[in-house]
């Protein structure tokens, strides 16, 4: 069985964000781009996986963007991924176009075991996986901290505000990663010469339908620097007569 | 497709979450605007505060009731609340963003045809449109958008639209025995976090960073926390460090917040920091460094000894307190 695994191009955590001239989305000049963090949970577990399940398994990255996502793509394989897909698309598809996409290709790959991050770091929707999931009628579990699957059975840890739900189900699933799932392990530099040799298979994909259209996007309002209220302990009753009287929030 | 609006609601062990009234209130408020019907849901077994709806809102809600429901479900829940959009027509179906909404959503966007936005800040009617911001790039950057569907499933960030008791009247609740269930995926137990307070659910929030310097002076941070009633929370690099769970982490890998109070200590102010917490009510700091990138965003800042100031500070909410 092939598992695949979605993996995101998205620009370095660090990047300070420049709207670009379009006013719809940000000016990618000098902007690093990355495996999308919670990916890496998502890879490690596909590698982990098919360690486990051994045989004739194997693993398949699968990502929606255009040529610049191809560096990325090496990176992946330079972890042990088998292989990439690269879906081709210059439009910027919102979630649901990209799920589309993403489930077409994962009915034509067979998998039956795919991994997300549970967000990506760009747009932040959180839901690629789980839209994924219902157009291809599998099970579904997102945030996902702990795993286990044996045979069809899936028992998988999620965070949840405050706590964690221990949840079952069953094959064919998807799971979307939440950090602390695994320690994502570092490239080699033998993975590195082999993902050289690694193919990646390039699709033109229509994106037809973009449902969640974009008006404008705006730098946050900046907060005005606040107020140094002191530098030692003689400070804190103040600090506390502010809050209370001025900020009113104690 | 006429308007009408749903209202999803949430309960975790019987009770009704916070965020539930305000995604109430938000629906009350659009039914308003666009002069349309609106309804609300929620879905478990026994709710022991299902009255205190009544405060929020006159519509009638659908309680969908069964043993099994008292936990979560993906495959059961989103099969109850699309058969129920398809069935009764909704165009506008509202979640919280929580761990739930954010797993239901979008199943339910899918089974009932709609397209889907989440997190939303803020929703506004212009010349009969309806226009969302959502926060991207943990807040970086801001966007504002449309749902170009004729249903549309969007879900709301918790803490930042208002729960608007209303005074119109009694909600009609009523109740639905669902015998039927999809458990193909489900919860079979809730493992509750030692942590008294989840630092997305928290309005006042006391997060440590890398100027803690240790594991061991951590208690520092929780005697501030337990003295405002506040969550702890922690900057990647603690977290990173193996000091603090990453489910405290606040920033664009943890958890972005907006609490009424943010106190900052020992916390220096990364970008991917200052991104998931910049939109606080109020923000404190606490750190040595004058100079340090968390002054830039605090309204109040003490720029000293966290060891030193931290005890003073707690002392004196507890004196404030008693």
């Amino acid at each position: 069985m092939k598992i695949a695994v979605c993996v995101s191009h998205v620009p370095d955590t660090a990047t300070r964000i420049k709207i670009g001239t379009d006013r719809k989305s940000i000016d990618n000049t000098g902007v690093t781009f990355v495996i999308n963090p919670y990916d890496e949970f998502a890879i490690e577990e596909a590698l982990k996986t098919k360690e486990k399940l051994g045989g004739d398994s194997s693993t398949i990255s699968i990502t929606v963007g255009d040529d610049s996502a191809k560096e990325t793509i090496r990176k992946v394989l330079a972890l042990g991924i088998d292989e990439a897909v690269l879906l081709k698309t210059d439009k910027n598809p919102d979630s649901l176009s990209v799920a589309k996409a993403l489930a077409e290709e994962i009915k034509s790959l067979g998998s039956e075991i795919v991994f997300f991050g549970k967000q990506s770091v760009d747009y932040d929707s959180g839901i690629i996986g789980q839209l994924t999931a219902e157009l291809l009628g599998f099970n579904c579990i997102s945030v996902v901290v702990d795993l286990n699957i044996e045979g069809n059975k899936v028992i998988a840890e999620r965070e949840i505000e405050g706590g964690r739900e221990v949840v079952e189900s069953e094959l064919p699933i998807v799971i979307t990663a939440q950090k602390g799932l695994n320690q994502p392990r570092y490239a080699t530099l033998k993975g590195i010469m082999a993902a050289k040799k690694k193919n990646i298979t390039e699709k033109q994909i229509q994106i037809n339908d973009i449902s969640v259209e974009i008006a404008e996007m705006n730098l946050p309002p900046s907060k005005q620097p606040g107020r140094i209220v002191g530098t030692d302990v003689t400070a804190v009753p103040e600090l506390v007569r502010l809050l209370r009287e001025e900020a009113k929030v104690i | 497709m006429k308007e009408k609006i749903l209202a999803v609601l949430e309960q975790r062990e019987g009770q009704i979450k916070k965020v539930s009234y305000e995604v109430l209130s938000l629906a009350n408020r659009l039914s308003r605007q666009l002069a349309c019907e609106s309804e609300a849901i929620i879905i478990g077994d026994e709710i022991s505060n299902i009255l205190e709806l009544n405060n929020y809102s006159s519509d009638k809600i659908i309680h969908f009731k069964n043993s099994r429901l008292n936990y979560y479900s993906s495959s059961a829940y989103s099969k109850i609340i699309s058969d129920f959009v398809n069935e009764d027509q909704f165009s506008i179906v509202i979640f919280p963003n929580t761990a739930m909404g954010i797993d239901l959503a979008p199943r339910v966007a899918v089974k009932t045809n709609s397209a889907i936005a989440t997190d939303c800040i803020k929703v506004e009617l212009n010349e009969g449109n309806l226009f969302f911001t959502k926060p991207v790039y943990a807040g970086k950057s801001l966007i504002n958008f449309r749902i170009n569907s004729e249903r549309k499933v969007f879900t709301i960030r918790p803490n930042i639209f208002k729960a608007e008791k209303s005074d119109a009247g009694k909600a009609s609740i009523e109740v639905k025995e669902v015998s039927e269930l999809d458990l193909r995926t489900k919860v079979t137990s809730y493992k509750k976090s030692e942590g008294k307070l989840d630092v997305s659910e928290a309005d006042i929030i006391v997060s440590g960073g890398r100027g803690m310097k240790g594991p061991e002076n951590f208690h520092l941070i929780e005697e501030l926390a337990e003295a405002l009633g506040a969550a702890v929370g922690a900057s990647r690099a603690v977290v990173d460090a193996g000091w603090r769970p990453h489910r405290e982490q606040v920033g664009q890998t943890g958890k972005t917040v907006s609490p009424t109070l943010y106190v900052a200590c020992g916390i220096s102010g990364a970008i991917q920091h200052l991104a998931g917490m910049s939109s606080s009510k109020y923000i404190v700091a606490i750190n040595k460094d004058k100079d340090a990138p968390i002054f830039n965003v605090a309204d109040y800042g003490i720029a000293g000894d966290v060891f030193e100031i931290l005890p003073a500070l707690t002392q004196e909410i507890k004196k404030l307190k008693s």
